[in-house]
């Protein structure tokens, strides 16, 4: 007998299981929110009496109340002004022994960066998103003068890169696997030049 | 007879509709690629803030509180208030603590002393109900916190 073609199948319904299929995973799935400011909180400590004296000139005063304005060292203040004034504040090197800082050493702001401590109340009240904001130009002034020093002291590992303290973050989670002690190390050594230093008192109650 | 013909002869030819699936195979595929299932159903209204000194977040040693006003359909029940929502439920502050505890028994031994907890909270809500949660994950020693954010300009 002669052999017959095989009949061809008929895939114009093809079309169809793929839109049955995509308007599933359309349904059941969501693009997430995968990013955030990682923040540590303090552990609660026993009470303590012989309470630890922070000079006021080391102290950065963010004030936001439950109209979500913004009051810094007694002044108003917009946000946009906010990570500038931080910055100012926390790279003003004081008392001298800070070598690597470029402020104004001026004798009434804070002394060195390691003292420095950026000090944020809010009210009940006030909006997250306000909040948030606030967090987040805090962050982006020590972000700012880390990736200044990082630049400056490894910029050479890192040609054309402009945000070189960020490069060295990504690096390290790169090689998460096999531990680089040399990177770790540099990435400390930055740490260690501008502490994070950001305190959170608890909101006032009224 | 010919004048049918004619008319015949002028008229389009059916576009191929053979390439469609392939399209729409590709459309699927973005769609598994990029997104996750969802894990959580929302009973609140929860859009996030944005901000951008963002870090990534490692979901192997992740747990999720949601903060913020209950969705529609839901307020005649629970008021507009901002909640606590935690595992597809809504939770008081002490249940908090008893959350993040149950997490961190299930969590991966090597995960164990470095679990973070994220905070997806409504840019709407109260800053003062997320220092309650916040005082709770205190008590609860889950000092690792991150406050999740779309990535963007922040809000002035």
């Amino acid at each position: 007998m002669a052999k017959r073609a095989a009949p061809e199948v008929n895939a114009g319904s093809m079309a169809d299981i793929a839109f049955l299929l995509l308007i599933f995973f359309l349904v059941t799935t969501t693009i997430e929110k995968d990013k955030g400011i990682l923040r540590s909180l303090p552990p609660i400590e026993p009470p303590n009496d012989d309470e630890v004296v922070i000079k006021e000139k080391n102290l950065f005063i963010v004030l936001l109340n439950r109209n979500d304005q913004l009051l810094v060292e007694d002044d108003p203040m917009e946000i946009k002004d906010l990570r500038q004034a931080a910055i100012e504040f926390l790279d003003n090197g004081g008392d001298g022994s800070c070598n690597y800082c470029q402020g104004k050493r001026d004798e009434a702001s804070s002394d060195n960066p390691d003292k420095a401590i950026i000090s944020m109340q809010h009210d009940r009240e006030t909006s997250y998103g306000k909040y948030i904001s606030v967090q987040n130009e805090l962050v982006a002034a020590y972000n700012f003068l880390r990736n200044r020093e990082a630049k400056r002291l490894y910029g050479k590992f890192y040609p054309g890169e402009d945000d070189v303290y960020n490069a060295m973050l990504a690096q390290k989670e790169k090689n998460q696997f096999k531990k680089d002690e040399e990177l770790n190390g540099r990435i400390e050594e930055i740490k260690k030049m501008y502490p994070l230093k950001l305190s959170e008192a608890e909101p006032k109650k009224n | 007879m010919s004048k049918f013909k004619n008319k015949k002869k002028g008229e389009l030819p059916a576009i191929s509709t053979a390439s469609l699936p392939d399209i729409v195979f590709m459309l699927l595929f973005f769609f598994m690629v990029a997104t996750v299932m969802r894990d959580n159903t929302l009973l609140i209204k929860n859009s996030l803030p944005n901000a951008n000194q963002v870090e990534k977040l490692k979901k192997d040693r992740t747990t999720f509180i949601y903060i913020g006003e209950p969705a529609d359909r839901f307020n005649g029940k629970y008021g507009t208030e901002a909640r606590v929502q935690i595992n597809d439920k809504f939770s008081s502050l002490e249940g908090i603590g008893l959350a993040v505890q149950e997490y961190v028994t299930g969590l991966n031994e090597e995960f164990k002393d470095k679990f973070v907890v994220a905070l997806k909270v409504d840019k709407e809500a109260n800053a003062g109900l997320v220092s309650d949660v916040k005082q709770e994950l205190r008590k609860a020693n889950a000092l690792k916190i991150m406050y999740v954010t779309g990535e963007g300009e922040v809000e002035e």
